[in-house]
């Protein structure tokens, strides 16, 4: 397996070899050894490779992720995967604020809790997240999955969109606009697909499934506190 | 007499409750909902146009108008990027929406952008190929919503804009009602079609100048540190924002007043938030000068420029570049009683009768029901805007701002549109001498500057 170290080589020389040498020398599967929690490791990559990252991670991890499968042993800061258009983000630890922030497509998937804002502006991808999230998760989420195996913070689903959330365990409070609803046969099969390209073995019958109410959709003078 | 008395005291019009605020009061209690409209604030402020050159006489020499020339070429981001963006004349095109804007129109701005040698921006929603593939020079905004935000684009812009804030509604997201949210729109945005769509004003990964930095060094490391990232602000806290935004590492600053439009947000924000253009830009110059970084960034002036003598102004006033857009959208027939068919022109003050409103005094681009087919996404209405013919009125356009602009560059004896300078103004009222910080006309009387 080829291996780079972060004690050796910047950041600004590790994405550019990413994006210009790595392709061309063919390797699928490489390992970043000390990350050091540096900003910004392995943005914008857009090549069929498996990465490993020997550490914790600062901001960005992944950003704008295309096809790679990346795996963090260790926590990422804030917006791990952000913009995420496809691919697969793994965090083995924990992961800050705003993981998977308006992320398009592909999987994001953090074994532990993550903070809040997980999943904002979320435009397709999907989320699986271990353990807890944070308050205003899935805030004015547009399209994808959200799937909590934990518990979530205040204002879960605040101003959803078409995006769905699957929760297992308890709900601080709904933000507005969203509402529990019942499990569909589809839903147990989305969260089952989901779970299974994880190492997570809780069983679909444990979820809620939260969506929109749909009731900001057209502008509504009685809900002013609600926009 | 005593009846004649009585008649004036009757139509005795109130300075508090005028007849504005009354139609304000009653339409409130009637809809229990603050207005939505497109373009920009009415009110008057002070502007460009309380500011006037000091042309050459004895003590500067012109150049000669028609034989010598007056150069226009205008170099963004040479801070950080390794391919800044170069361009013919110093008067960009503001970053307006598909959604709030036709394909059509973004067509027709994009051909006569690249005609005339300058850049156009995307706005909220990303970017059709139509615009990219018109568009020499494109920048790319990336706005709190990311709606249709995506790598593959972005490594296809000539820069990337990041967006804090609009003059229009400095502190407030776009709106875009659901007669707009046609169903392109809607793919590129990822939302249902027919919604009445609220764009966030925040951005959804960062929080703050410090991640600012992180972000802006992530937007250069996907894109290889190969093209300038601007960070366009509305005008508010003015001098604090410019100074936060270059520590964060903006290539270009873009600083957009209060004169400066929207395609749609609440009446509120338009005419009661943020500052005029002219004092905006003092202070912009200012921070930058005082952070040592003048000439390194560049700062791009917009809200409000509408002719060659603003242009002029700006720059003199320190400038790099301007950005236009409301005007863009009138030299397209916005605000005009008719639109051109190809081979006519047809009246359409009936249409604009429907909408409460009569060409000239038009703002309800937020309605999509614009009668000359600009701010609209229904084909119908589309058609009325035909690529070429705003094509050719948009190129004409900027080619007489560009030709005042350089006018008065050489009547102040410049050889450069860069050369101009504040020394070559002087103000016509008190207040825009203290905002601008030149002299009263016929004094050397700048308010509240500090004696040397």
């Amino acid at each position: 397996m080829e291996r780079v170290d972060l004690n050796q080589m910047s950041v600004r020389q590790l994405n550019h070899y990413l994006h210009h040498e790595l392709p061309k020398k063919g390797v699928n599967q490489l390992e970043i050894a000390n990350p050091n929690g540096f900003h910004n490791i392995a943005v914008g990559l857009d090549i069929p490779v498996k990465i490993d990252i020997r550490g914790h991670a600062g901001y960005f991890l992944g950003g704008m992720n295309k096809q790679a499968k990346l795996i963090v042993h260790g926590n990422v800061g804030w917006s791990v995967a952000e913009n995420i258009m496809s691919g697969q983000v793994w965090v083995k630890g924990f992961a800050s604020q705003c993981a998977g922030a308006s992320g398009h497509g592909g999987l994001l998937f953090i074994e532990g809790s993550s903070s809040s804002r997980c999943g904002i502006s979320m435009k397709g991808c999907d989320i699986v997240v271990g353990e807890d999230v944070g308050h205003m998760s899935a805030f004015m989420a547009q399209a994808g999955h959200l799937v909590i195996c934990g518990n979530a913070g205040a204002g879960l689903g605040d101003s959803i969109y078409e995006a769905i959330i699957y929760i297992r365990g308890k709900i601080h409070s709904l933000g507005s606009d969203a509402q529990e609803e019942p499990m569909r046969q589809e839903d147990y099969e989305k969260v089952k697909n989901l779970l299974n390209q994880t190492d997570i073995n809780y069983s679909p019958k444990e979820f809620k499934r939260i969506a929109s109410a749909r009731k900001l959709y057209q502008w509504n003078t009685d809900a002013n506190q609600e926009y | 007499m005593d009846c004649l008395i009585a008649m004036k005291i009757d139509h005795e019009e109130n300075s508090l409750y005028n007849q504005q605020i009354l139609q304000y009061i009653h339409r409130a209690a009637e809809k229990g909902l603050y207005d939505i409209r497109g373009l920009g604030a009415k009110r008057k402020v002070p502007s460009f146009d309380d500011l006037v050159f000091l042309t050459a006489s004895s003590s500067r020499y012109p150049l000669e108008g028609y034989r010598e020339k007056c150069l226009t070429q205008t170099l963004l981001g040479t801070r950080h990027a390794k391919k800044p963006v170069s361009l013919k004349i110093p008067i960009t095109i503001a970053g307006m929406s598909f959604g709030s804007l036709s394909a059509n129109v973004k067509e027709a701005i994009g051909r006569a952008a690249t005609k005339i040698g300058t850049s156009t921006t995307t706005g909220d929603g990303g970017m059709t190929p139509e615009e990219r593939a018109s568009s020499k020079t494109l920048v790319y905004q990336c706005l709190p919503s990311r709606y249709g935000f995506n790598p593959d684009d972005m490594r296809q812009a000539d820069a990337i804009e990041i967006v804090l804030g609009q003059g229009a509604k400095p502190g407030g997201g776009g709106m875009l009602l659901g007669l707009k949210v046609s169903p392109r729109v809607a793919k590129m945005r990822t939302l249902p079609e027919g919604i009445d769509q609220r764009s966030a004003c925040r951005h959804p990964d960062w929080v703050g100048p410090d991640d600012l930095t992180i972000k802006i060094n992530e937007l250069r490391e996907i894109t290889d540190w190969q093209i300038p990232i601007y960070v366009k602000l509305g005008a508010t806290r003015v001098t604090d924002d410019v100074k936060l935004a270059v520590k964060a590492g903006a290539d270009v600053i873009v600083l957009d007043g209060m004169q400066g439009g929207t395609a749609a947000t609440q009446q509120v924000f338009i005419e009661h938030a943020g500052i005029p253009t002219l004092p905006a830009l003092r202070q912009a110059i200012e921070a930058l000068d005082e952070m040592n970084v003048l000439g390194e960034v560049q700062l791009i002036i917009s809200g409000g420029i509408r002719t060659g003598a603003d242009v002029a102004k700006a720059l003199a006033m320190g400038a790099d570049a301007v950005s236009i857009g409301q005007a863009v959208l009138m030299a397209l027939g916005c605000n005009s009683e008719f639109y051109f068919d190809g081979q006519q022109t047809i009246n359409v003050e009936e249409e604009y009768r429907k909408l409460g409103t009569a060409p000239g005094y038009c703002h309800h681009c937020e309605t999509g029901l614009c009668p000359v087919g600009v701010t609209t996404q229904l084909p119908d209405l589309e058609k009325r805007l035909q690529p070429d013919w705003g094509e050719r009125r948009l190129r004409n356009y900027l080619q007489t701002l560009n030709m005042e602009l350089t006018t008065l560059a050489r009547a102040c004896g410049k050889s450069n549109v860069h050369h101009l300078e504040r020394e070559d103004l002087v103000a016509l009222t008190v207040e825009s001498a203290a905002m601008a910080k030149v002299p009263l006309a016929g004094t050397d009387w700048i308010p509240g500057a500090k004696e040397v």
